[in-house]
């Protein structure tokens, strides 16, 4: 990434040892992970008997039926064996990839989760991209241009928008593109009454704007916030100075000196964000009425719909799980300080 | 020499500025939570002659669909705000300083629990937890304020674990220790005086989370009752109304919202510049 030479040959030369902490770090982070996803799930299992909401109304909506029938429903069910032997059950039919059947569906949970993700990791995806490019670039500006306006209008916007509910800022966006500009549509990720093979990308990427861009701003000003500060103390530095008395420019400087400095850590706190990008993308899924896992969640939720929920719930622990092991498989695979560290400590 | 103390001092020194926005914050902060709380309800109740109003002087904020005037319901939600922020925020604190002093002072196994506690409350992305607490507790008002005071602890334990933990091996405490002192007197006469101040701003600083969260899962349907006014159901109902042209039911309740909890960051903020006046330079 960096350019080849001598650090490529470093590279190969801590080869060995970075590999050896990695299988470490990852062996362990894979214990913790199954320990994680066990009691969360657990957890889960445990707040959703304990509710109030009884699941064989749920599923039988207004339909009336006889004691006996409904008897019949709960045995079915297992609802009349205790709570810690079901969820046994749940977990082992869960790790041969058996979620159980949706209540409100009537279609297998890894079914529902599947589709819904795809349209949820579109949201994300864009959301996270858009947050980090944008982030970054207004953070090196900011501090390129330190003590400026901008820098000044940077720093405000980003306060500013860091402290704004995001609901809020997604409801005053459709307020003004899509009610008063009419820029873009109310909502749901494609036009209504069309098959979804007719759809075009254009017009997905249309009904996608809106919601991915209220998802983004929270992520913009913590890059950017961050980002500014690293790349100021860099900028502070001695070998900064000296670059400038060799005679370099500004942007010199910063492609060389400050990018390689502040990138990594940008990356880190990027990928460590997954856990507040997911719970974004449930409120602004529920704006635009985009038909993603956040807005599953909520309505599995309202219908007491007891196995999406779980599959809901695992789904999300293991998201932000493998977004947290990211950043620090990142962090350690990509610091040469790091990776040097781990070296000395082989 | 006289002259000198005669200097024209500024009115406002740092000390002074600060003390003088807290207590502008708390003043304001305290005034919204008492009007709303001896607001009477007629006052955002429906009233069918004045519905559909865009912001004037007799309605600042405008009215909705029902006439229902948009800034005292707006009052009355902050006040709700604040009331279930002051519940939770005394709940989640309570539990991070437990936790956070029994972490510290016990150290081995007790640190591991705490600490996998953190992880797994911190490992369910918050609005999923949530939804979770407020589907186990039957929803309504109980489930938003169980859900919301008993999954803001993990940070401010994170802080007084390791704030606790510095003082214990602090030279005065050991010397206590030596002294024949036992645990009591020490955690109530060496360890509480000085993280209190810590546990305050800490407290302060809950309160833009805990409202923001409550507004976001009423928001989402599962908080307060619709016909409570609380920040999450307005904005809820707004949404309803926002293709009609009724852009200030959303604009101004959110904005009114933003800036309180901006209100407490603030207030937060310089308490935390006062008690700890070298640790915050920036």
């Amino acid at each position: 990434m960096f350019g080849a030479g001598p650090l490529a040959q470093r590279r190969k030369d801590v080869n060995f040892s970075v590999n050896k902490g990695l299988w470490k770090y990852l062996s362990g982070s894979i214990g913790r992970l199954l320990l994680l996803v066990l009691s969360a799930t657990a957890l889960s299992f445990w707040l959703i008997t304990a509710s109030p909401m009884n699941a064989v109304d749920a599923f039988l909506g207004e339909v009336n039926v006889s004691d006996a029938q409904r008897a019949h429903i709960e045995e079915q069910w297992d609802l009349n064996k205790p709570a810690a032997e079901r969820y046994v059950k749940w977990a082992k039919n869960a790790l041969h990839g058996d979620l159980g059947q949706s209540i409100t569906y009537h279609i297998p949970v890894t079914q529902v989760l599947g589709e819904r993700f795809k349209a949820s990791l579109l949201l994300m995806g864009a959301a996270w991209v858009l947050s980090g490019v944008l982030g970054f670039a207004l953070g090196i500006l900011a501090a390129v241009y330190k003590g400026s306006w901008l820098d000044r209008i940077i720093r405000t916007f980003c306060l500013v928008l860091a402290a704004t509910p995001t609901f809020w800022l997604g409801l005053l966006m459709l307020v003004v593109f899509a009610v008063m500009l009419q820029w873009f549509p109310l909502g749901l990720s494609m036009p209504i009454g069309r098959v979804a093979a007719e759809v075009t990308w254009a017009q997905r990427l249309h009904h996608l704007i809106l919601p991915a861009l209220t998802l983004s701003i929270t992520g913009v000003a913590n890059i950017a916030l961050h980002t500014r500060q690293k790349l100021v103390d860099v900028l502070d530095s001695e070998y900064v100075v000296f670059a400038r008395a060799r005679g370099e420019t500004k942007a010199q400087i910063v492609r060389r000196h400050g990018l390689r400095n502040i990138s990594l850590p940008a990356v880190t706190l990027q990928c460590a964000s997954v856990s507040e990008l997911f719970g974004g993308s449930v409120l602004a899924e529920r704006i635009f009425s985009y038909p993603g896992l956040g807005s599953t969640a909520v309505e599995a939720g309202l219908h007491a719909d007891a196995p999406l929920l779980m599959g809901i719930a695992l789904f999300s622990v293991l998201f932000v799980f493998v977004g947290n092991l990211t950043a620090n498989v990142l962090y350690g695979l990509l610091d040469p300080q790091i990776r040097e560290g781990g070296k000395a400590d082989a | 020499m006289p002259e000198l103390n005669n200097a024209a001092r500024p009115l406002l020194n740092k000390r002074r500025k600060t003390l003088l926005v807290i207590g502008l914050g708390t003043f304001v902060l305290l005034g919204i939570f008492f009007w709303g709380m001896m607001l009477s309800p007629e006052a955002y109740g429906p009233n069918y002659s004045a519905r559909r109003l865009a912001p004037c002087a007799a309605h600042l904020f405008g009215t909705d669909n029902l006439g229902r005037d948009m800034f005292y319901r707006t009052v009355a939600g902050l006040s709700l705000s604040i009331r279930i922020g002051l519940l939770s925020a005394g709940i989640s604190s309570l539990i991070a300083l437990v936790l956070g002093s029994l972490s510290a002072i016990f150290g081995g196994w007790v640190d591991t629990v705490v600490s996998y506690l953190v992880d797994l409350c911190m490992g369910v992305p918050h609005l999923i937890l949530l939804i979770l607490i407020s589907i186990a507790m039957g929803g309504g008002a109980a489930g938003v304020i169980t859900g919301v005071a008993v999954t803001h602890w993990p940070s401010l334990t994170r802080l007084l674990r390791a704030e606790v933990m510095q003082l214990r091996a602090s030279p005065y405490v050991q010397l206590s220790r030596r002294f024949g002192h036992g645990p009591v007197y020490i955690a109530v006469k060496h360890i509480l005086p000085h993280i209190f101040p810590q546990f305050v701003v800490g407290l302060v600083l809950l309160f833009p989370h805990l409202i923001l969260h409550e507004a976001s899962i009423t928001f989402l349907g599962y908080g307060l009752p619709l016909d409570t006014p609380a920040m999450g159901v307005i904005l809820a109902e707004s949404m309803k109304y926002l293709a009609t042209g009724m852009w200030w039911l959303a604009f101004f309740p959110g904005l009114a919202l933003l800036l309180a909890t901006q209100l407490f960051d603030v207030v937060g903020e310089y308490l935390k510049t006062l008690v700890d006046p070298y640790g915050s330079r920036d």
